[in-house]
């Protein structure tokens, strides 16, 4: 059922002419981002590491608006109560959005790279594709899960759009999609290492550069990624009942 | 089972909204305020009322969407708010209007992903979706995207998704918006197949002639409570003693019909719009003869066809709803 609806969630956004044209472009402006930040810094052996960065970003973005904007979004189309009427947990229900959102995410993190190859001639050599294989689609899963969490937790609060926008650049940074950790200030440590996206995206990279072992990195952001779904979960349960008090399922 | 489908007990639904940021005020609506209703198994019943009367709240307040501010409802024996996911299990909810689908997914999709959704088990999915696309007379468009459908088609892809997982209680709420006569005949004829089947059934709908053909027993809500409640027959004595003078005209304002309302024997009137014309029904008691004294109301106003008749349903229908009108203006207008 997840799986079909992921699917269906996905062939819905993918048809979307607003996010098709964010699709086309985004991906060029972040190849293009990345690479002068490199350039700009004298190194060009890092413009794989770079590209990949932005394709996270993409991904991110598409998670971030995809859940944020999941629940309002099905509100608008008045399918919201629709599928909570479904006999099932509605954490279930809404689970397949926001993995869609992270598989039309995906497509960002390829056309950023194709972009990147095609335009800045940035050259595809991951010093483990095997790894880079299942370190990308476990990223956005994980991300997917991470989504879950945001998507109940934007149901609670009105202005969910606005969080939204102020949620995009920093997570980018604390993760390190697009600067390495360890030129950050010593505080955001704490907050990286208990994002999901952090150890995704050092997982990525890893496996794209080959600067360290892959699975650890990819099996913590699983396990917190897990660990949101699960109270994601709960939250769900929660906010649902809420909603269903306040009268919030229907635009009304 | 259950002997009842539905079962309702001073259910009572208040709507609490805040408008305004800076200055935020609390507005309180009582949408429904004590309505106690039971409907047996393989019921056809009916839900009437003006606009606002509390209709959809009142199935919302069954079909688990809404939980109720106070009293109890349970359908087919379980409990609406504690047992939500066994009530979701026996429901189907169908609601009028174009939106509630995904527009960029083909109505198979949109069917493939509520079946999933509702549990319909994937061996039978196949065949009951194509079941259910030639019962609404979507077969062979089933491939197109939604947002090409017009309202009618959508109303039906509706209607079938409402269908799929086979629901022993069908809670419709208005279906039969924006659906050409042709296939709102065929919509009654599919509903009172599913009564006859078993399937209970609680319709909402403005339309008097369909209330009367289907239903078994009707409620007329307005205000939030329920004004009167029998089957059609019965239902029409509320306008017994009565006789409708009908006047096709063509311009009727409200302070006309304000005042034709207010000539001494009349006892209702009401303004209905057909087509190009308006057509004016008054109500009085049925030895009385108030034609001329309307007449010379609508003095200057191009007129049809006048006929005098026996009264109907929906003369029933405003004379229950009228008269709660009448009781409420009072203390609608503070001193
Ligand atoms: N979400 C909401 N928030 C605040 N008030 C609401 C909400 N939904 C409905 N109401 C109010 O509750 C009352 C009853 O509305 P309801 O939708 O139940 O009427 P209805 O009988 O279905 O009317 P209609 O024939 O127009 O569909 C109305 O006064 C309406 O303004
Ligand atoms: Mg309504």
């Amino acid at each position: 059922m997840i799986a079909v609806g992921a699917l269906l969630h996905a062939k819905q956004l993918s048809r979307s002419p607003f996010e098709i044209a964010t699709a086309l472009i985004i991906p060029v402006v972040q190849a293009t981002l990345a690479v002068y930040l490199f350039r700009a810094g004298g190194e060009p052996g890092r413009l794989l590491e770079a590209a990949v960065g932005a394709g996270l970003m993409g991904v991110w973005s598409s998670v971030l608006f995809g859940s944020g904007g999941a629940i309002q979004n099905q509100r608008w189309q008045g399918t919201l109560e629709m599928i909570m009427l479904a006999p099932r947990p509605p954490a279930l229900v809404v689970l397949p959005i926001t993995l869609a959102t992270a598989i039309t995410g995906t497509y960002a993190m390829v056309a950023t790279l194709a972009w990147g190859r095609l335009l800045y001639g940035i050259p595809l050599t991951f010093a483990d594709p095997v790894a880079f294989a299942v370190a990308v689609p476990g990223c956005i899963v994980g991300l997917g899960m991470f989504g879950l969490l945001l998507a109940s937790t934007f149901v609670l609060m009105r202005n969910a759009n606005a969080l939204t926008n102020t949620l995009e650049y920093p997570i980018w940074l604390v993760s390190g999609m697009l600067v390495p950790i360890t030129v950050l200030p010593g505080w955001t440590g704490p907050v990286a290492a208990v994002l999901p996206t952090t150890w995704g995206a050092r997982a990525v990279r890893e496996a794209a550069t080959g600067s360290g072992p892959v699975w650890p990195s990819l099996g913590i952001c699983l396990a917190i990624s897990l660990a949101c779904l699960v109270l994601g979960a709960l939250m769900m349960t929660h906010v649902e009942r809420r909603a269903r008090a306040a009268a919030t399922l229907a635009l009304a | 089972m259950s002997e009842y489908a539905i079962e309702a007990a001073g259910l009572r639904r208040t709507y609490r909204s805040r408008t305004g940021w800076l200055r935020p005020q609390r507005r309180e609506v009582e949408a429904v305020r004590g309505v106690d209703l039971t409907v047996g198994n393989g019921e056809l019943f009916g839900l009437l009322g003006p606009n606002g009367a509390g209709k959809t709240t009142t199935i919302k307040l069954l079909n688990t969407l809404l939980i109720p501010t106070a009293g109890t409802a349970r359908i087919c024996g379980f409990d609406v708010v504690r047992q939500t996911r066994e009530v979701r299990r026996r429901i189907g909810y169908v609601f009028g209007g174009d939106r509630g689908l995904y527009d960029r997914l083909s109505a198979r999709d949109n069917l493939r992903y509520f079946a999933e959704l509702y549990g319909v088990p994937g061996r039978e999915q196949k065949r009951r979706i194509a079941e259910l696309l030639e019962l609404v007379r979507l077969a062979g468009r089933e491939n197109e995207r939604v947002e090409g459908y017009s309202r009618g088609m959508r109303q039906r892809l509706h209607i079938a998704r409402g269908l799929l997982h086979r629901p022993r209680v069908l809670f419709l709420d208005e279906p039969s918006i924006g659906v050409d006569p042709v296939a709102a005949r065929e919509l009654r004829q599919t509903v009172a197949d599913l009564a006859a089947t078993g399937t209970t059934v609680l319709l909402t709908t403005h339309y008097m002639a369909e209330a009367d053909e289907l239903c078994g027993r009707i409620a007329v809500i307005a205000g939030g409570r329920i004004q009167a409640l029998g089957t059609p027959a019965e239902l029409r004595h509320h306008a017994d003693g009565r006789r409708v003078l009908e006047v096709e005209a063509y311009g009727v304002t409200d302070e006309r019909l304000a005042a034709i309302h207010a000539l001494p024997r009349v006892r209702e009137a009401s303004l209905e719009v057909i087509g190009a014309a308006q057509v004016l029904a008054v109500q009085s008691d049925a030895g009385v003869d108030v034609q001329a004294d309307v007449l010379r109301e609508l003095d200057g106003v191009r007129l049809g066809r006048v006929t005098a008749r026996q009264p109907t349903l929906e003369d029933a229908y405003v004379a229950i709803v009228n008269r709660v009108d009448e009781r409420r203006s009072p203390e609608a207008v503070p001193a």
